[in-house]
């Protein structure tokens, strides 16, 4: 039979002055190898403070909300023209954005984003407003396509809005006619991204001047 | 009133006061049930022309019925009781060129808003006219 | 008991009481940007009016004002879902009215992709159908997984050919604008030998399923008489029992070559138009199949290559042509005055014609049927509204 050798246990050391942690910290800043904290805390984290025996995450509300508000993003089906179809492509098997925890959502009442996919005409404009408001805050919208963004091909006809962003305020603008799945995937990846830096100001921001 | 044919293909051009008949003409006798299309064609001075095709399915045969309406003129007979696809189709008619129907039952725009003004699929009516607060 | 007294005691209700309820444009369900108010007296619908119009992007008026050159990239926006057979529509009547001949490789090409797409279009069709009908199909988004992944091996090749995935510019007047690439042919028999293998499975899991029967059949019937005075086509009528195929009757672009059948089913329910819709499916494989086989060798344009937006001229007069889209008859009907323009451009939409039959069926069935009659009559509000 084996013995083994205790481990020698390291005392913990008593501190009297918060000088002393703030000292024990600067020479433990290394971590040793393998010891990893996951993608989640750094993501979320302001700081990681270590002493012995373990480490203390701080994070500001904010920022723990908004990895929660990035980590579920529900969209709402809302599907206008063209893009609608690109739109349920990428919601479908092959390019599944549930993996990034956005739920396709019937209801406006319970989604965070809107994907405006297609051509928003003047009698679809107010219906588009109305839908919006209805959405609670915090949202996003996400404009998708040549003719949310400006009106694309059809930008000279009569009944067409020049650009959904006339309509409400839009955060991403996704290129292309329609945008393949995977520029729709990038655009709600960039979205992703500002929600991260997503601050409540209690101001939002206004709808771009209408300019020609 | 005039009638010319290409095969199975027959086109019939008739005064307004007659299209109705002609359209009674076209389903009774002819057998053309089946109801294509029916639209418009503004040629500035000349007035409006409205355009229908019906088709007999069995025997293949498709009439395309013409009308001119007149310098100045916007009123026509309605095919809706005729033909229930007449409806809509006269509907976006009179949404898009101002042509009354007389005798549709439910005569009002369905493609543009309500409140809508003039028509645009006249050639007087420009491609990019605004219409604040959207455009 | 009085019968009246009774009714208000089971019901809840006199009889006369009406509850309008809207439905649309924003719901899941609806397809795209449709809005029915719906009057309903308990659970049954008694006044259906139909608004649409939301999605009005001025085709025919853009058509006037852009050229035979431009036109046909945007034609491919009216019936998105297939706008293979939307740019066809275009390109025909020009070439129709301003007699241009088509290359025979052309016209096989066209048929191909023609066929590509319907695959592709009903693939869609038959996923959301399901999707609406929701749980009772176990699951529900079950199907509309299924077939979107069959889908996507179709738009695959449709990027090999093309570059795009929905909206293409394929066709040009007097021929198409690419050639096939290396190894193309190879791939599509290869896709199709795929899908084939897959329908057997949709039919194995929808067809034994009591929940699907029971929701399709007997339920939004269409009358032969209606069918036709309403202007319906495509699988909406043949599932009425008249065999109305464009393919048949006025054979375009070389299809008088191709052996196929035309399906029809005497119901006229929503199941009798699965039933249609998932024999087309099989014929238009064979149809890709056999047009492969016989593709001849040659240029695939009458014409030069795109130079100058101008550069088509029609000569002056009237036509109009028409293709069998997956969802039944798109027609053009142009007026050219010898310009590079047209004088005026018609759509007849198919799903316009087929969408106006629906104040006629919903009267007097369930609430919750409405979505399984909108579903089988698979419209596409691009070419609703155009």
């Amino acid at each position: 039979m084996e013995i083994k050798a205790p481990t020698p246990q390291v005392p913990p050391p008593v501190w009297t002055e918060f000088k002393d942690l703030q000292e024990w910290e600067k020479y433990h800043q290394e971590r040793p190898e393998g010891d990893k904290h996951s993608a989640l805390f750094e993501s979320v984290t302001e700081g990681i403070h270590h002493f012995p025996g373990g480490f203390l995450v701080t994070t500001v509300a904010d920022s723990f909300l908004n990895w929660a508000r990035k980590s579920s993003v529900w969209p709402v089906t809302f599907g206008l023209a063209c893009c609608a179809i690109e739109m349920m492509a990428t919601f479908a098997s092959r390019f599944d954005v549930e993996r990034l925890g956005m739920v396709p959502w019937a209801s406006p009442r319970h989604s965070d984003l809107m994907i405006v996919s297609g051509t928003v005409t003047i009698k679809m404009a107010p219906m588009l407003k109305r839908i919006f408001d209805q959405m609670p805050d915090p949202k996003w919208a996400v404009s998708m396509g040549s003719c949310a963004n400006s009106g694309g091909p059809f930008r000279h006809g009569y009944h067409v809005v020049k650009g959904v962003d006339r309509v409400i305020p839009v955060d991403v603008y996704v290129p292309g006619c329609p945008p393949p799945p995977e520029s729709l995937l990038n655009g709600l990846l960039l979205l992703q991204d500002q929600i991260t830096h997503f601050r409540t100001t209690g101001k939002r921001a206004a709808p771009a001047a209408k300019t020609d | 009133m005039s009638a010319e044919g290409d095969g199975s293909l027959l086109t019939v051009t008739v005064p307004p006061d007659r299209w109705a008949e002609l359209g009674r003409f076209a389903k009774e006798t002819l057998g053309c049930l089946y109801f294509n299309f029916l639209t418009a064609v503004d040629w500035k001075d000349q007035g409006l022309e409205v355009v229908a095709r019906v088709e007999n399915l069995d025997v293949g045969l498709a009439v395309t019925m013409k009308s001119r309406l007149g310098a100045g003129q916007s009123a026509c007979a309605s095919l809706v009781p005729l033909y229930p696809g007449a409806d809509w189709m006269e509907r976006e008619c009179f949404d898009m060129f101002g042509i009354r129907f007389e005798g549709h039952p439910d005569l009002r725009r369905i493609l543009l808003p309500q409140d809508w003004e003039g028509h645009p699929l006249l050639k007087s009516y420009a491609v990019d006219t605004a219409h604040p607060p959207y455009r | 008991m009085d019968p009246e007294a009774r009714k208000v005691i089971e019901l809840g209700y006199g009889g006369s009481e009406r509850l309008t309820m809207n439905m649309g444009p924003q719901h899941p369900s609806a397809h795209g940007v449709f809005r029915a108010i719906l009057s309903l007296e308990g659970e049954t619908v008694v006044g259906v009016d139909a608004v649409i119009g939301y999605l009005h992007r001025c085709h025919e008026k853009l058509g006037e004002s852009l050229t035979y050159t431009q036109y046909p990239s945007i034609a491919s926006k009216t019936d998105y879902v297939a706008a293979m057979t939307s740019e066809l529509a275009y390109v025909r009547a020009a070439e129709m009215v301003g007699k241009i001949e088509v290359p025979k490789r052309a016209q096989y090409l066209r048929v191909i992709v023609a066929e590509l797409q319907r695959i592709a279009s009903h693939c869609l069709w038959l996923g959301t159908w399901c999707l609406d009908m929701g749980g009772a199909l176990g699951g529900g988004a079950t199907v509309f997984l299924y077939c979107i992944r069959e889908r996507e091996w179709v738009l695959d090749l449709f990027e090999a050919l093309v570059g795009a995935r929905l909206l293409y510019g394929f066709h040009q007047v007097g021929g198409t604008r690419y050639d096939v690439p290396a190894g193309w042919a190879q791939k599509v028999r290869e896709t199709l030998g795929l899908i084939e293998k897959r329908l057997d499975e949709y039919e194995d899991m929808l067809e034994g399923n009591a929940f699907f029967l029971a929701r399709t059949q007997d339920v939004g019937g269409i009358s032969r008489e209606l069918a036709q005075t309403v202007g319906i086509s495509g699988p909406l009528i043949r599932g009425s029992g008249v065999s109305y195929d464009i393919r048949r009757l006025e054979p375009y672009s070389s299809y008088e070559d191709f052996d196929f059948k035309v399906p029809v089913e005497t119901a006229g329910d929503c199941y009798a138009r699965y039933r249609v819709r998932m024999v087309e499916f099989r014929e238009s494989i064979s149809i890709v199949r056999q047009a492969l086989d016989g593709l001849p060798e040659g240029p695939v344009s009458s014409r030069p290559g795109v130079k100058s937006v101008g550069q088509v001229r029609i000569a002056k007069g009237e036509g109009y042509a028409r293709v069998e889209g997956p969802r039944g008859e798109v027609g053009c009907y142009l007026i050219s005055d010898g310009s590079a323009k047209p004088y005026r451009m018609k759509w007849r939409g198919a799903s316009f014609s087929n969408l106006a039959v629906l104040p006629h069926i919903l009267i007097g069935c369930k609430v919750a049927d409405v979505v399984a009659i909108m579903g089988s009559v698979d419209p596409v509000f691009g070419e609703v509204d155009r």
